[in-house]
């Protein structure tokens, strides 16, 4: 046996993930040695962490990169979403400051824990190997089981916490059992490797099988139909902040990592997977349509709201094509910034000091707030997909791709449970404008909210105007997918 | 060959059945006892494959510390696990007979199975070979170099589930005693102890 020694692996590539882990362990010694209340100073550590770390990731150079014997690979794809999560995670640490500190869960775990989420979904999404999914896939979510159950004096709070937590390792161990037969039956549990024996020849029923418990597995974490029966409870019950987290970041990296493993290691069968899209697609988008219609609180209402959407970006995956890529990642990057903007209005419906949820609540908030309610209704309209909102052109896309793709009744059915969803956005809006007022909320609104919500919006309004730099970069991370 | 054949199904069936009786025995501290059994042969198996290092683990790890946890907190909660599981057994035949289903489904597909060309070579030599080296010496060749990413996420993942565990229990009461050491420490024999000069007969 001879002694080699080893290499020090090539740490450029993962040089974002590294700032993140040790300025993570960094804010969490702040916090725990200091006898006062930190939780303020190690929010804004964390945003400053997540601006840097996304800095960092935005100079790193154009093309593919692969580190740790090729379980770590950072290309164009991989920044983009990077990018979009970075975002999504720090702005929802800027929204939790005001919230933690009115309900009296000011404790500096929690910002340090949605920096260990932000790293989990970064190593997801530069996964290039089965392990190295679930190792980040596991990070995410067992950091995020845990802020879900934050408030843990609240009964709801707690549930949610756990119900996620059963119903997630549930899901992980389908995950597992059919990452095992993959491995298996491909003898590997590296992408390209995967990709490469599925290439020689017919593939066996064993990696079709694993391929179906892994997508079981993976569509928990984007919650689309039929594993989605957490969302409505989990989105209710967690914090408000939290639950713009959950809506935001984890279901960018989740669908980012779909794209990942099915372009990655099984581009081979496509035929096979686009059938299980195409299926969970069309049923996330009609129950995310009808399901919604009922609901009074607006928390489970932007729960179901999310389940249909993710039923339209993955109408962009079922179309297997550059274009379909392409629609998705505009999709994502188009539903997270929205996102944020709703979630600003739900953050700031507080009325004597306490916070409601109810829809009727924000009834007459035209004539006590105009300019937040005439924001808040442009989001909604750009959620249910009028033009020439920013949430058409997301639609526009994907639904083109689909069209060019053959896959004419997905789009057909897509377009109709698109009109369906239009109905409960549109209710919003009219409760705001034309409803009895209630008493307006408290004034003013938290600046930092303010500002998001002032970016959101505009975003919304003005990326028909200028949706060069979204689309090129999605199209070039589309490429860099298809390597 | 054939005493590998008869320990296999030995120890595997001795699992399923353990693994049965754990959630169907009336009471917990016997499902625990059980869950041992069934880690006991689970470690058996991992050595007919060849895996010492692993099957040690299991029984150091799952039997040593996870299973005898698992005893004092049945032990020492006061929950009715019976009641708990009330109607558990009602549901048994529906789930038997989902679980055939899918039994008998799995084999019709089973039945067609192809294994991918070459797929048998790889899979039998994930690392490199391991010539007469022992399952620890080449655990370790490897885990501190080539998986070293995969051991670093694992450590962020444990470091995640101790800040949550602390995070959703951990209370500071300030109605409770607290050992303060300076103030142990600081107490002098003065304080403590008196002398008291018993007169014989007399008592106190």
């Amino acid at each position: 046996m001879e002694y080699k020694l080893a290499t020090l692996p090539a740490l450029g590539p993962a040089f974002p993930e590294i700032i993140l882990a040790v300025g993570s362990l960094a804010l969490l010694m702040y916090g725990a040695f200091n006898k006062s209340n930190t939780a303020r100073q190690v929010s804004i550590g964390a945003v400053i962490l997540q601006m840097i770390a996304l800095v960092v990731v935005a100079v790193q150079p154009l093309g593919r990169m692969e580190t740790f014997g090729g379980m770590f690979v950072s290309d164009d794809f991989s920044r983009l979403i990077k990018i979009l999560i970075l975002l999504g995670s720090s702005t929802a640490i800027i929204m939790s400051i005001g919230y933690i500190r009115h309900e009296k869960m000011e404790r500096f775990e929690f910002p340090v824990l949605i920096t260990l989420a932000t790293l989990g979904m970064l190593m997801m999404v530069s996964a290039n190997g089965l392990i190295s999914l679930y190792m980040g896939l596991e990070l995410q979510s067992l950091a995020l089981y845990v802020i879900a159950a934050f408030n843990r004096d609240n009964v709801r709070s707690s549930e949610a916490g756990l119900k996620y937590f059963v119903l997630g390792a549930l899901s992980s161990g389908m995950l597992l059992y059919g990452m095992s037969m993959v491995y298996g039956f491909t003898g590997s549990t590296e992408f390209d490797a995967i990709a490469h024996v599925l290439g020689q020849g017919r593939p066996s029923l064993g990696v079709i099988f694993g391929l179906v418990f892994i997508m079981a597995g993976l569509a928990f974490k984007v919650s689309a139909v039929p594993f989605h029966m957490w969302t409505p409870d989990v989105y209710e019950g967690s914090p408000t902040p939290v639950t713009a987290l959950f809506a935001g970041a984890p279901k960018v990296a989740a669908m980012a990592l779909i794209l990942r493993v099915l372009f990655g290691a099984f581009p081979a069968i496509e035929p096979e997977w686009q059938q299980i899209v195409v299926f969970i697609s069309i049923a996330s988008m009609v129950l995310g349509a009808f399901a919604a219609i009922g609901q009074t609180n607006i928390k489970r209402l932007m729960a179901y709201s999310s389940i249909g959407h993710m039923g339209f970006a993955l109408v962009g995956l079922a179309a297997g094509s550059a274009d379909g890529i392409k629609g998705v990642i505009i999709y994502m990057t188009i539903y997270l910034v929205t996102n944020v903007g709703v979630f600003c209005c739900i953050l700031s419906m507080r009325r004597n000091d306490r916070s409601v949820e109810s829809i009727s609540d924000l009834a007459g908030l035209s004539r006590s707030q105009p300019v937040t309610a005439f924001l808040f209704a442009m989001i909604m309209f750009s959620l249910a997909g009028v033009p020439p909102l920013a949430g058409f052109f997301g639609k526009l896309y994907v639904f083109l791709a689909a069209i060019h793709s053959g896959l004419y009744t997905l789009a057909v059915i897509g377009v109709v449970s698109s009109v369906v969803g239009a109905f409960y956005y549109l209710r919003v809006v009219k409760v705001m404008y034309f409803d009895e007022p209630a008493e307006p909320f408290d004034q003013p609104m938290r600046t930092e909210l303010g500002i998001l919500l002032g970016i959101s919006g505009l975003f919304t309004i003005f990326f028909f105007a200028w949706p060069g730099p979204v689309v090129r970069a999605a199209e070039l991370a589309a490429a860099a997918l298809l390597h | 060959m054939i005493v590998t054949t008869v320990a296999f199904y030995l120890f595997a069936a001795i699992t399923v059945a353990s693994g049965f009786m754990v959630i169907s025995a009336k009471n917990p501290v016997h499902s625990v006892l059980f869950l041992i059994l069934a880690f006991f042969n689970a470690a058996a198996l991992f050595l007919l494959l060849g895996a010492e290092f692993v099957a040690l683990i299991l029984v150091i790890v799952y039997v040593g510390a996870v299973a005898v946890l698992f005893l004092f907190v049945v032990m020492m909660l006061d929950i009715d696990f019976s009641e708990l599981r009330e109607g558990f057994l009602q549901y048994l035949p529906v789930g038997a007979l989902v679980g055939l289903i899918l039994l008998v489904e799995l084999a019709l597909v089973f039945g067609g199975w192809v294994i991918a060309p070459g797929a048998a070579h790889a899979g039998a030599e994930p690392v490199a070979a391991f010539g007469a080296l022992s399952n620890t010496r080449m655990i370790g060749f490897v885990l501190y170099t080539k998986y070293v990413y995969l051991f670093q996420a694992a450590g962020m993942i444990l470091l995640v589930a101790m800040i949550g565990a602390i995070v959703l229990t951990l209370r500071h009461r300030q109605d409770i005693k607290r050992q303060v050491i300076a103030n142990q420490v600081g107490r002098r024999r003065e304080d403590a102890v008196e002398m008291k000069n018993v007169e014989p007969g007399q008592g106190i």
